[in-house]
C-alpha cells in the first residue's frame, strides 16, 4: 500500500490552522518577533530551531495568548485570535520553566486542567492515571514537585499539557532534561500521541537531532525570523542560506566565485588547487561570489587519488574523532583550510585505516555539495 | 565555631538592655505584691487576680479584640486586592499614583489620619463607637498588609498563573487556586501585623472612638493618668506574654517549614 505523503503546505486547498500574518512583537524598542509570516496546518509537528534569545518562546507565548502581537494577526482556523483570553482558546502550551503548581501533587497537577472543565470525576481520575503511565510517574502521582527530579518534573509538565489533548499543543523545549533513552521514547510517544489524536503540535527545541526525528517541517529562525522553514530532509539537504547549512548539522563551507562550466553546473575558484565543481538549479552569474556547503558525510577519505571523483583535494589528517558508529576526520588542505570528512565505521577498530599527519586524499562528487549566495 | 571579641560582647549586652530591660522591669514588678508598683515588698500573682475581676478592662479587652480581628480582616482582603493590582496589573494609567498614594499613609502622622477620619465619620454623621474603629484600622493598617503582600508577589513567578490559565482556569480561579495558596504566609503575616497595629493602636482610635467603646490602649492610658497601678503592669505582662507566644510560633514554624522542604528535597534526589 501506497503511503500518501503528509505535506498540506504544498496543497493549495489546504487550510491552514494557525497563520501568522505580518506579526511584529515589540519589547519596547527591541524586536522579538520581525513581521513575520508563516502557515502551520492542522496535524503537523511544527518544529522551532534556532539560537537563544531568536523568539521561539515569544511566538508560542502569542499563540498561547500570553502576548499580543504589536502588529499583524494571528488567525486560528480563520478567526483571529487578538481578542481571544488564554483560558477560552483550545491551546495548552508546556512551559519552557515548567511552570508546575508547588502547592498541588503530580496527581493534582495533571488534573488541574481537566478539572476547569466539565468533565466527570472518574474520567479525570482515569485521564490523569493514563497521563502518569504515559510519562513513566505512576509511583511519583502522590508527591509534590519539589520532591521529584528535574527530568521527572519535565515529564509532569508535559503530562499536564497533554492532559486536556487540546486543538494545538505548544512544547517549549519539552525534552532537554531527559536522558538520551528517555527522550526517544518521549519522541515516539509524542509522535504516537500525535498520530492518534490528531493534535497540531508546535515544538521548540535545541537538539537539532531531535528537531529531525518527530518534525513534520522545520522553521530555523535568526532573530525574530524565519529563514527557512521545510521538512527536515530539504533543510538538511538543501539549506537556503550559509546561516541554516550551519545551524543544522555539521558543515564545510568553501568560499569563492563561481563561473558556469556546463547546464546547471559551475566551478567554484576557492583558492585551493583546482576549482570545484557543483550542480546548482539556483543560477549564478560568472564572478559571483558563492560558498560550497558539503556535509561531512559526504566526503570520503581515501589513501589514493580517486580516478573518477569531480572534486579531490589533498591534505594531512589533523585530528580524528571517535564517534562509536562514525569517524569524522579532520583534515588540514595545503591551504590551511581544515575539512571534515566523516566515514561511517562498519569494522571494528582494530586496524584504522588512516592516523594523525598521514596525507590522504579527500573527494566529493558534483552534487555532494550545495551553492549558497552570501 | 566563631568567638565573639570583646566588643561584639559589650555592644549585644547593651543593645539588648536597652530592648528588653524596660519590659524585664515591668515584667518583675507586676509580680510585686505591694501596691506600690516602685517598692518591692515580696512576690505575688495578686494582681492577675484583680485584673480578671476587673469588669472595665475586660470589656476593653473584649472591645479591642473585636476591633482587631475585624480590621485585620478587611484589611488583609483590601490590601491583598490592592497588592495584586499594582503588582500584576501591569501599567495603567496612574499606577505610579496610586502606587504612591497606597503607601502614604506609611508616612502620614497618625494625629492626621486620625482627625481626618475623625471629621469624615463627622461629616457623614456616622455613629461613633466599634464600627467606627475598625473602619480607621482598616483604613491605616491595610497598606501594610499591601507592602507586604505586595514584596512577595514581586517574586512569585508569573508563569504559574499563566500556566493556570493556560489550562482553561479563569482569572479568579487562577488566583484563588494558585496565587493565594502559593501567597498564604505572605498573607497570614500581614494578617498579623495588622492585627497588632490595630491591638496596640491609641492615637487614631481615640480620634475614632465614641462613647460607647473603649479599647485596651485607651483604657491603659487613661487610667496611667491617674498613676501607675500594679493591674496594669499584669495586664502589659499578658499582652508581652501574647505578642512573645506568637511571635516566636510564627518563626518556629516557618523555621520548620524550611526544615521540612529542604529534607523532602534531599529525599527526593536519593531516590532518582
Ligand atoms: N517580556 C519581555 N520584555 C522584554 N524583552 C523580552 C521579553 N520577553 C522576551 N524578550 C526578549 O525577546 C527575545 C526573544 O525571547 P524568547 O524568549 O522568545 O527567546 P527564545 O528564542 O525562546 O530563547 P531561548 O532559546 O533562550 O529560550 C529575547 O532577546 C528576550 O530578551
Ligand atoms: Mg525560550
Amino acid at each position: 500500500m501506497a503511503q500518501t505523503v503528509f505535506a498540506p503546505w504544498d496543497d493549495p486547498q489546504q487550510k491552514p490552522l494557525i497563520q501568522f500574518v505580518g506579526v511584529t512583537k515589540r519589547f519596547g524598542d527591541f524586536v522579538a518577533i520581525d513581521d513575520l509570516t508563516q502557515d502551520i496546518y492542522e496535524r503537523e509537528f511544527f518544529a522551532l530551531l534556532g539560537p537563544s534569545g531568536c523568539g521561539k518562546t515569544t511566538m508560542m507565548r502569542m499563540l498561547a495568548g500570553f502576548e499580543a502581537p504589536t502588529e499583524g494577526s494571528i488567525l486560528l482556523s480563520g478567526q483571529d485570535i487578538a481578542g481571544v483570553p488564554p483560558n477560552k482558546r483550545a491551546v495548552n502550551m508546556m512551559f519552557q520553566s515548567y511552570a508546575l503548581f508547588p502547592h498541588l501533587t503530580v496527581w493534582d497537577n495533571i488534573a488541574f486542567g481537566l478539572r476547569r472543565s466539565d468533565m466527570p470525576k472518574d474520567a479525570i481520575a482515569a485521564r490523569v492515571e493514563e497521563m502518569l503511565k504515559l510519562t513513566r510517574l505512576s509511583k511519583f502521582g502522590r508527591r509534590k514537585p519539589h520532591q521529584i527530579s528535574g527530568g521527572q518534573r519535565q515529564r509532569v509538565a508535559l503530562a499536564r499539557s497533554l492532559a486536556k489533548a487540546p486543538k494545538l499543543l505548544l512544547l517549549d523545549e519539552p525534552l532537554g532534561a531527559l536522558d538520551k533513552k528517555l527522550r526517544q521514547d518521549t519522541q515516539f510517544e509524542l509522535m504516537d500521541i500525535q498520530e492518534t489524536t490528531g493534535t497540531t503540535f508546535v515544538i521548540v527545541t535545541h537538539d537539532q537531532e531531535e528537531a529531525m526525528t518527530v518534525a513534520s517541517r522545520v522553521a530555523v529562525m535568526d532573530e525574530g525570523r524565519i529563514i527557512q522553514v521545510a521538512t527536515p530532509e530539504k533543510i538538511y539537504e538543501a539549506p537556503n542560506s550559509v546561516y541554516v547549512a550551519d545551524f543544522i548539522g555539521d558543515v564545510n563551507i568553501l568560499e569563492g566565485t563561481a563561473k558556469a562550466n556546463g547546464p546547471e553546473s559551475y566551478a567554484i575558484d576557492w583558492g585551493g588547487a583546482e576549482p570545484a565543481t557543483a550542480t546548482s538549479a539556483r543560477p549564478f552569474s560568472d564572478g559571483q561570489k558563492a560558498h560550497l556547503a558539503i556535509r561531512p558525510e559526504k566526503i570520503a577519505i581515501s589513501a589514493e587519488r580517486p580516478a573518477d571523483a569531480a572534486n579531490a583535494v589533498q591534505g594531512k589528517v589533523l585530528d580524528i574523532a571517535y564517534l562509536g558508529n562514525l569517524s569524522t576526520y579532520h583534515v588540514e588542505l595545503p591551504t590551511g583550510q581544515v575539512i571534515k570528512a566523516q566515514s561511517a565505521n562498519t569494522r571494528r577498530v582494530s586496524r584504522r585505516a588512516y592516523t594523525w599527519e598521514d596525507p590522504v586524499w579527500l573527494s566529493w562528487s558534483a552534487t555532494a555539495g550545495v551553492l549558497l549566495e552570501s | 565555631m566563631n568567638r565573639l571579641s570583646p566588643f561584639n560582647v559589650v555592644s549585644l549586652t547593651f543593645g539588648f538592655a536597652f530592648l528588653y530591660l524596660p519590659m524585664l522591669i515591668l515584667v518583675i514588678f507586676s509580680f510585686n505584691s505591694s501596691k506600690l508598683v516602685t517598692v518591692w515588698a515580696g512576690f505575688s500573682t495578686r494582681w492577675y487576680g484583680t485584673l480578671f475581676q476587673n469588669e472595665a478592662f475586660l470589656d476593653a479587652a473584649w472591645v479591642t479584640l473585636k476591633v482587631a480581628v475585624m480590621s485585620s480582616t478587611f484589611a488583609t482582603v483590601l490590601g491583598t486586592m490592592a497588592a495584586y493590582v499594582l503588582v500584576r496589573g501591569g501599567r495603567f494609567m496612574g499606577r505610579t499614583l496610586f502606587s504612591g498614594m497606597i503607601y502614604a499613609p506609611l508616612v502620614m502622622p497618625e494625629v492626621i489620619t486620625g482627625l481626618s477620619l475623625l471629621l469624615l465619620f463627622i461629616g457623614i454623621g456616622m455613629d461613633r463607637g466599634v464600627m467606627t474603629i475598625v473602619l480607621a484600622h482598616t483604613t491605616f493598617s491595610m497598606c501594610y498588609v499591601s507592602v507586604v503582600v505586595s514584596s512577595r508577589l514581586a517574586t512569585f513567578d508569573r508563569s504559574l498563573e499563566e500556566a493556570a490559565l493556560d489550562l482553561g482556569a479563569s482569572q479568579f480561579d487562577a488566583f484563588r487556586l494558585v496565587t493565594l495558596p502559593i501567597i498564604a504566609p505572605a498573607v497570614i503575616s500581614g494578617w498579623l501585623l495588622a492585627f497588632t497595629l490595630s491591638l496596640d493602636d491609641l492615637v487614631i482610635a481615640s480620634f475614632a472612638t465614641g462613647p460607647s467603646a473603649t479599647t485596651l490602649p485607651m483604657k491603659i492610658w487613661s487610667s496611667v493618668r491617674l498613676g501607675v497601678s500594679p493591674e496594669i503592669n499584669a495586664l502589659s505582662s499578658i499582652l508581652i506574654g501574647i505578642v512573645s507566644v506568637g511571635v516566636i510560633t510564627a518563626s518556629l514554624m516557618s523555621k520548620r517549614h524550611a526544615v521540612r522542604v529542604r529534607r523532602e528535597e534531599q529525599a527526593a534526589q536519593r531516590a532518582t
